[in-house]
């Protein structure tokens, strides 16, 4: 094995289970998919840090932090569904991105490219990714009762907007990380996908949140492992082992 | 405040998207009073539950007891099966202590073994009565119910206010209760706030819930208006 792939697997095991475990909680919010339209935002960001060679996630950030904004003024200004959003959103993303990115370099910015991390880039995410989990844990039962009810969570004198504030900020990073792994089109599914198959044979909201969070890390390491072996890349194949592992939970589903 | 009243409502108006919802509202609680707030469907009475537990923005005076400590038990939770939850995780959202946990579902007559059931799993009856549980996690003086019988057959009915009114003996809670159930105020309430926007009638329900104030309250509330601007 070689220090490149080990390096690449690493940062795949870290970036995979904290986005299955974020997606456990943005899942019981109905707002998964929300980390798709946000995804696609990148694409310009990652094609400009694709041309100039600079990090993925650096290029994303600041678009991701645009969309939450873009979200917020969606939700609180008008009256429009989440899918108009997306596919106003979605649409921007790409055509702004094919504007200018030539297609030969596309694919990176598509469906992301983990097996050329760098040292220093894998020992940013990891850091990240440990204090983004440590974040979770933190407001994880007070986002849990708030997705059930915010009158209860208010009744309990839970700040609401503090506690949303902190969750959009974390999908915002959560998204920035991915997009390096699987690409500002998969992102959506590098959330979803482990939470929905958690979902499917959990009795418990631990077994759900850990649940998810395996899954995320199998998913990611099957995918790099496999895509070393065959040469396929690595983001397609990451979410198609997630997929996988989802419909054999169907199998449990209770 | 007098000695023994526990909420003082003065003058009570709220606005909501420039609609209002209640006007010029005043009613007093006693300790150990059970209150119904009556009305049809749309007349606020959610809406007055909520102003009163501090969710909602609203003008006058809503004056609780210093320290009274209130338990919550909403309407419904039309989410919470979305989410893997068992029903020990969704007392631990409170901050209940096991123990704590044990106590309170012995209380509404669940076993202990109840602790690691699916809340997805229960029926309609049971989540009620889990619901009413939570609202006892602290040990409230006051308990707020929305509307408990939504959804619930009617021998469920039945259990849950027997249940309710065992609670409030035993506990000795002040119990608020949105219904439009006439039958369970007679059965079960000290004081009715009878409530279509405005108060329509305010006392006990065998002084107050007259033919005329009834109809006043359910028949004839699109004229009464009418009549008011």
């Amino acid at each position: 094995m070689s220090r490149q792939f080990l390096l690449s697997l690493v940062v795949g095991i870290f970036i995979g289970g904290v986005s299955g475990y974020l997606g456990s909680l943005m899942l019981s919010r109905r707002m998964a998919l929300v980390a798709g339209p946000l995804g696609h935002l990148t694409l310009p960001g990652i094609a400009l840090a694709v041309m100039y060679g600079f990090d993925v996630s650096l290029g994303a950030f600041p678009f991701v932090i645009f969309g939450i904004v873009l979200i917020w003024l969606f939700e609180m200004r008008t009256k429009l569904p989440m899918e108009a959003l997306t596919a106003i959103v979605f649409a921007s993303g790409v055509a702004i991105t094919f504007l200018f990115l030539p297609i030969k370099q596309a694919e990176v910015a598509l469906v992301g490219d983990i097996s050329k991390v760098k040292f220093e880039e894998a020992v940013i995410s990891v850091i990240i990714t440990i204090f983004l989990s440590v974040v979770i844990k933190k407001i994880y039962r007070k986002v849990v009762l708030i997705n059930i009810s915010e009158e209860l969570a208010k009744s309990e004198e839970i700040d609401i907007k503090k506690y949303n504030l902190i969750f959009l900020g974390l999908i915002a990073i959560i998204v920035a990380l991915g997009v390096k792994m699987v690409g500002g089109l998969l992102t959506a599914a590098l959330v979803a996908i482990p939470a929905s198959a958690a979902r499917n044979f959990s009795h418990n909201l631990s077994q759900y949140a850990l649940g998810a969070m395996i899954i995320g890390i199998v998913s990611s390491c099957s995918g790099i492992l496999y895509s070393e072996l065959t040469g396929f890349a690595s983001g397609p194949l990451i979410i198609l082992a997630s997929t996988l592992i989802f419909l054999i939970s169907m199998i449990f589903k209770r | 405040m007098n000695k023994g009243i526990i909420l003082k409502v003065t003058n009570l108006n709220v606005v909501l998207d420039h609609q209002i919802i209640i006007e010029n509202l005043s009613f007093e609680v006693k300790k150990g009073d059970v209150l119904t707030i009556l009305g049809p469907n749309g007349a606020g009475k959610s809406v007055l539950l909520k102003t009163l537990l501090g969710l909602l923005p609203y003008q006058g005076q809503i004056e609780w007891a210093k320290g009274i400590k209130i338990g919550y038990v909403p309407q419904r939770l039309p989410f919470i099966k979305d989410i893997p939850l068992s029903i020990k995780d969704f007392f631990d959202l409170k901050k209940s202590s096991e123990k704590e946990t044990k106590e309170i579902l012995d209380s509404v007559g669940f076993r202990e073994d109840f602790l690691r059931k699916k809340i997805g799993d229960l029926s309609s009856g049971q989540f009620q009565r889990i619901l009413i549980a939570w609202g006892l996690v602290g040990n409230p003086q006051v308990l707020l119910f929305d509307e408990p019988t939504t959804g619930i057959d009617m021998s469920g009915e039945v259990t849950i206010y027997n249940f309710l009114a065992k609670l409030q003996k035993e506990m000795v809670l002040t119990i608020f209760l949105v219904t439009h159930d006439l039958s369970v105020v007679y059965k079960f309430s000290t004081h009715v706030v009878c409530l279509n926007r405005q108060s329509i009638c305010y006392g006990p329900p065998q002084e107050v819930l007259t033919p005329g104030s009834l109809q006043k309250l359910y028949g004839g509330e699109v004229k009464y208006y009418q009549h008011q601007h």
